[in-house]
């Protein structure tokens, strides 16, 4: 479980985040969603140490990562798993050792044993047949699954996601989504993923921070999110006349159900 | 006020300069992936630069030759001048300094590109966020790889450079072979080499750390990268020619 208190991240005289507090549960997808500039980068950034908040506490099961000694971050860092929003491979080398490049630094298996996990991990996104390609030859769709057997190869118990939908077609956004659902159930890992993508929310959206204009403003999850009433989050959510009509489809039903 | 502005400015690179170094000299992660690092470093930025500095250096000896006989020969002057300020020149400026210059160019923007890629792309976000020193796994191979290879590529240079020299004597038929074979051999000093190589050095130091320096700290987008690309050259040229001074009235 990782517990944000009270964070306020700021640049130089611009406050980009105010005082967030929110929790994000072990075992599930918890999706922190807001508009383009909201602060959802910024937060996942000072999740993971990539940023310094300015007030506040991170706290990882108990343990306070913003107080840490830079060696007990190292530490720290070794137990996440990140995705990044243009995937972030490294060009110079084949799908396969992207995958393994974890384990060269940090694992102490020998080498049959470091490609015959990195291969697990392949096999697990479907990506085993790419394995000697290199990141600029696979598609963008392939290259965050490929992102994601990165992450996970260390068995880490926090995955980062920023969005990890963005540029990819609907069909492809839904094998990410319930690739990352999966992998957190099937580890119990506390996953957190930053999307503005609302199939995201409405599929697999556990536990749900909304931030807008650097606040929390709510929290919920998929469920709560037909029935809330908080008109920012409305416009957010529900920006599309698609699932205006669902929303509307859901109410009725709703009404119905309650009138019998 | 604006002195002060930008000397306020220039401090602070230098001094985020000289905290990124700190982070780049820390001990490798893994010896076994930095030794391959190392090799492909010395491979990529020298080896690799290696026919770029024949070339150079064959023509820059003949032309230097050349100059030497047709402006320099007069009577009260011996033969073999031509062949003995051809190679004084090279070992004494060309294949240390001019070289370093040019390389600077290859190499500098390479570094700086490359990182600079790195960083506006999130791999280096993505080697913190692994718990690797992304300075150390990236920085210092780059380093240590550009001065192992850099006395080799001034031995090279002031080779072929000679063999550029004979190329005039042989095919151009401007000075005897017998000539600059005498004005080669005449008052060697091998100190002369050894200040090539000690010069070559400082200045393998300056191209990889710099170039480096501007390529890590990268902000932005493609237009960033290309802006710290010159920068960097431009930054590490100009640290070379300064430096050079120094070097040679130390070392004289």
């Amino acid at each position: 479980m990782i517990e944000v208190k009270h964070l306020t991240k700021t640049f130089e005289d611009k406050t980009v985040l105010f005082d967030i507090s929110t929790t994000f549960e072990t075992g599930k997808t918890n999706l922190i969603i807001g508009q383009s500039g909201s602060g959802k980068t910024v937060l996942m950034k000072n999740l993971v140490g990539l940023l310094e908040p300015s007030e506040g506490e991170v706290l990882y099961d108990g343990r306070n990562f913003v107080t840490m000694t830079k060696h007990e971050r190292v530490l720290m860092q070794r137990e996440m798993g990140m995705v990044f929003q243009g995937s972030a491979l490294f060009d110079s080398l084949s799908v396969k050792d992207n995958v393994q490049f974890p384990l060269d630094v940090f694992s102490s298996l020998n080498y049959t044993d470091r490609v015959k996990r990195a291969q697990e991990c392949l096999d697990r996104v479907n990506l085993l047949d790419a394995e000697n390609k290199f990141p600029d030859e696979i598609s963008g769709g392939m290259q965050k699954r490929v992102a994601i057997a990165r992450s996970i190869v260390l068995n880490p118990k926090y995955l980062f996601c920023d969005e990890p939908n963005s540029g990819l077609d609907p069909k492809t956004s839904l094998v990410i989504d319930e690739l990352l659902s999966s992998i957190t159930k099937d580890f119990n890992i506390t996953t957190i993923i930053n999307t503005h993508d609302m199939n995201s929310v409405m599929g697999i959206g556990e536990n749900i921070a909304f931030i807008y204009k650097g606040h929390k403003e709510w929290q919920g999850n998929k469920d709560q999110v037909m029935n809330s009433t908080n008109k920012k989050l409305n416009d957010l959510v529900f920006a599309s006349d698609l699932f205006r009509k669902v929303k509307k489809v859901e109410m009725e039903e709703e009404q119905r159900a309650h009138e019998k | 006020m604006l002195i002060f502005r930008l000397l306020r400015k220039n401090l602070t690179t230098f001094g985020e300069y000289l905290i990124l170094m700190r982070r780049s000299f820390s001990m490798p992660e893994r010896m076994r992936m930095f030794m391959k690092r190392y090799l492909k470093e010395m491979v990529q930025l020298g080896v690799d630069s290696i026919p770029i500095v024949l070339i150079i250096s064959f023509f820059i000896g003949s032309v230097i030759c050349i100059q030497m006989k047709v402006n320099i020969e007069s009577p009260w002057m011996p033969r073999w001048v031509a062949g003995y300020t051809t190679r004084e020149i090279m070992l004494l400026e060309f294949s240390s300094s001019i070289m370093c210059l040019i390389l600077s160019g290859k190499v500098g923007s390479n570094i700086a590109s490359e990182l600079g890629t790195m960083r506006v792309t999130q791999q280096i976000d993505a080697l913190e966020i692994m718990g690797i020193n992304s300075a150390s796994y990236l920085i210092l191979p780059k380093i240590l790889g550009l001065v192992t290879i850099m006395p080799f590529l001034v031995i090279f240079s002031s080779a072929m450079g000679i063999v550029g020299a004979y190329g005039t004597a042989y095919i151009g038929h401007i000075i005897s072979p017998e000539d600059l074979t005498a004005g080669i051999q005449h008052a060697f000093n091998s100190w002369f080499m050894w200040m090539s190589i000690i010069k070559s050095l400082f200045f393998a130091f300056i191209i990889s750390s710099v170039s480096s320096f501007f390529g890590y700290t990268v902000e932005g987008g493609s237009v960033e990268v290309g802006k710290a690309s010159t920068n960097a050259v431009v930054c590490s040229s100009v640290l070379i020619l300064i430096s050079d001074v120094f070097l040679t009235q130390l070392l004289s």
